[in-house]
């Protein structure tokens, strides 16, 4: 009971945080300097006027804001300015794909690196292999991705051949993409793990379990882990926002087709619904994730449930 | 009383915790050597162009296109010039413009990490100290901040308002603080249970005096070990916001976008993605390993592992 109502009351806060942001993106957007409309100069002042009034643009603020949220609850996220004709559901929904293969799988590969990385590191500490792994993750965190994706591309792509960066389409750059991400979020991952690994094995428990003469494996992953990989999975959400800056960077390097290329072009043209449209399902797929992670740290840690 | 001359004191005149974790860094030899290369680097982008003869990184010499480091040649006009680093596909001197945009990133790294470190002392600060409905709610806030992807938000703010480089340390500074309030918030809040506060609230102190002269001064600890930390994660940001254009715009440059010209030009002239790489990852590398040090010298019960 208690569960199901820390899990009901972290649901409505998702829900309260994505109508606070999509409320801060319209107002931010509308109050900007600047209009959708000022790259066509050649247009004249009634034309513009009449866009405007098309658009909806001439109704007041407060009516403006009412009517996006209602064409919202509908699931339509108005027109693109920037690509004629073209709603935003379609743009959002034909990138989409691309950027979130990317990010998830990157993800996925972070974490099938960076946490067995970080137990041997725990495991090893002050030895050999944990300096060792330890320089690397720290190598991998200051070389950033817009350093790796160039590096990567021309060795495993041009060189040598594995990858296919030249298109798209039934190729596997994304695959190459997804790598970059991984292994630049892989070196944050295995740090914390070691960290948190740590924490817990310098505790009472784990030396009493030893002078037990449990075996040091055994205690490394059923007395250690499930205490140790909690802050791991917390920082997936934060992880997943992060990751975003590093997919648009992937993008353009690699050319996919992704949300971030719209993206930036959408920002600079003041294309407004194109932008929250981008907004509003970006801070959907992280609040979702937040919530999973939130549920899984009551599964991870049975302390939460008496408290929460 | 400021805050910063009370730190400088705390730090030179050496009360025992002070004085301790300065010598319990000067053990730790890779943040010591990464201290020093950060005072080089610093000290390099600051004074070497006032040296005269310090080529103009704006400087275009279409005759001498994408030459290799260690080059020299006879500029259009008839100078002699000498590329250490090579030059770029307009005859840019790429020493002078990695220094150049050493400056532009090493100050986006102090300015936008002073701006958050400034919102994100008193928010966390405030909320910690005054408690109950206020602190719940200032917290939800941040919470709610947490799942703006940060990123788009500078991307936003930084084309809406304008691509001055001022406006793009703010902006990073304003997405940043939100981990630093997070830090503070829980200090203070185990901070003002202790006796010394009690006794502060008793003598009649105001609140705010009580905020800013005995709960904040406190905090520094950690403060000083994120803050070192901040800094090269806004280095990295700005230079992702280079890199995809939206930060230092052309002639000007920064170490992202001296990594973005070299991306593109890799297969024909590495040397123009390596040599900004390098120094970037260098500094970038320093700052994470003096964090880590500090971070071990002011909390020795960390540093025994």
């Amino acid at each position: 009971m208690q569960t199901l109502k820390f899990i009901l009351s972290r649901f409505l806060q998702a829900i309260f945080a994505l109508f606070c942001i999509i409320t801060l993106t319209f107002f931010l957007a509308r109050l900007a300097p600047g209009s959708p409309f000022t790259e066509e100069k050649s247009v004249p002042e009634h034309l513009k006027e009449a866009m405007a009034r098309q658009y909806g643009f001439d109704k007041s603020l407060p009516v403006q804001y009412v009517t996006y949220l209602g064409n919202l609850m509908k699931g339509d996220l108005g027109p693109s300015f920037g690509n004629k004709g073209f709603s935003v559901n379609e743009i959002i929904s034909q990138s989409w794909p691309v950027s979130v293969v990317l990010g998830l799988v990157g993800l996925l590969i972070a974490l099938a690196l960076g946490v067995p990385v970080g137990l041997v590191a725990a495991a090893k500490r002050n030895q050999m292999p944990d300096y060792t792994l330890m320089t690397l993750a720290m190598i991998g965190i200051c070389l950033p991705t817009f350093v790796i994706a160039p590096l990567l591309g021309e060795t495993l792509g041009s060189k040598l051949g594995w990858f296919d960066v030249a298109a798209w389409e039934g190729s596997n750059a994304w695959l190459l993409g997804a790598l970059t991400l991984g292994l630049y979020y892989s070196a944050y991952i295995a740090r914390l793990t070691r960290g948190s690994m740590l924490d817990i094995l310098n505790q009472d428990f784990i030396r009493t379990a030893l002078a037990k003469g449990v075996s040091p494996i055994s205690i490394l992953f059923k007395h250690a882990f499930r205490g140790g990989i909690s802050p791991v999975v917390s920082y997936l959400g934060p992880a997943l926002a992060s990751l975003i800056g590093g997919s648009f960077v992937v993008e353009t390097v690699f050319g996919l087709p992704g949300l971030g290329q719209h993206f930036i072009k959408a920002a600079s043209n003041r294309d407004y619904w194109l932008i929250n449209g981008t907004v509003i399902v970006y801070a959907s797929l992280v609040l979702t994730l937040n919530f999973l992670v939130d549920i899984a740290q009551v599964w991870l840690d049975p302390r939460l449930r008496s408290h929460s | 009383m400021s805050l910063l001359p009370r730190h400088s004191e705390t730090i030179e005149k050496g009360t025992s915790l002070g004085r301790d974790a300065w010598l319990r860094l000067k053990k730790n030899k890779l943040a010591m050597m990464s201290f020093w290369f950060i005072i080089f680097i610093t000290a390099a982008c600051v004074l070497f162009p006032a040296f005269p003869g310090f080529p103009d990184p704006n400087k275009t010499h279409l005759v001498l296109k994408s030459q290799g480091p260690f080059s020299s040649g006879v500029s259009a006009e008839g100078e002699k010039v000498f590329f250490l680093l090579g030059s770029d596909h307009l005859g840019h001197d790429i020493f002078s413009r990695i220094i150049h945009g050493g400056r532009v990133s090493l100050m986006v790294g102090l300015i936008a990490t002073a701006v958050s470190l400034t919102i994100g002392l008193i928010y966390g600060a405030v909320a910690g100290f005054i408690g109950g409905r206020t602190d719940s709610v200032m917290m939800r806030i941040v919470d709610i901040l947490y799942a703006l992807p940060f990123f788009i938000t500078v991307i936003i703010l930084t084309t809406y308002f304008g691509n001055h480089l001022w406006l793009l340390f703010v902006c990073i500074g304003a997405v940043e603080w939100l981990t630093m309030a997070r830090i503070v918030r829980a200090q203070v809040q185990s901070l003002s249970k202790q006796e010394f506060i009690e006794a502060a609230r008793s003598l009649g102190l105001s609140k705010w005096r009580i905020i800013f002269r005995h709960l904040i001064p406190n905090t520094l600890g950690p403060v000083i070990v994120y803050t070192t930390l901040t800094v090269p994660a806004v280095m990295r940001l700005e230079a992702i916001l280079s890199f995809l254009g939206l930060g230092v715009q052309p002639p000007n440059a920064s170490w992202g976008s001296l990594i973005k010209e070299g991306a593109d030009r890799m297969a024909s002239d590495p040397y123009l993605l390596i040599f900004p790489a390098i120094v970037f990852g260098l500094t970038l590398f320093a700052l994470n390993f003096l964090g880590d040090g500090l971070r071990d010298a002011l909390d020795p019960k960390s540093s025994k592992d």
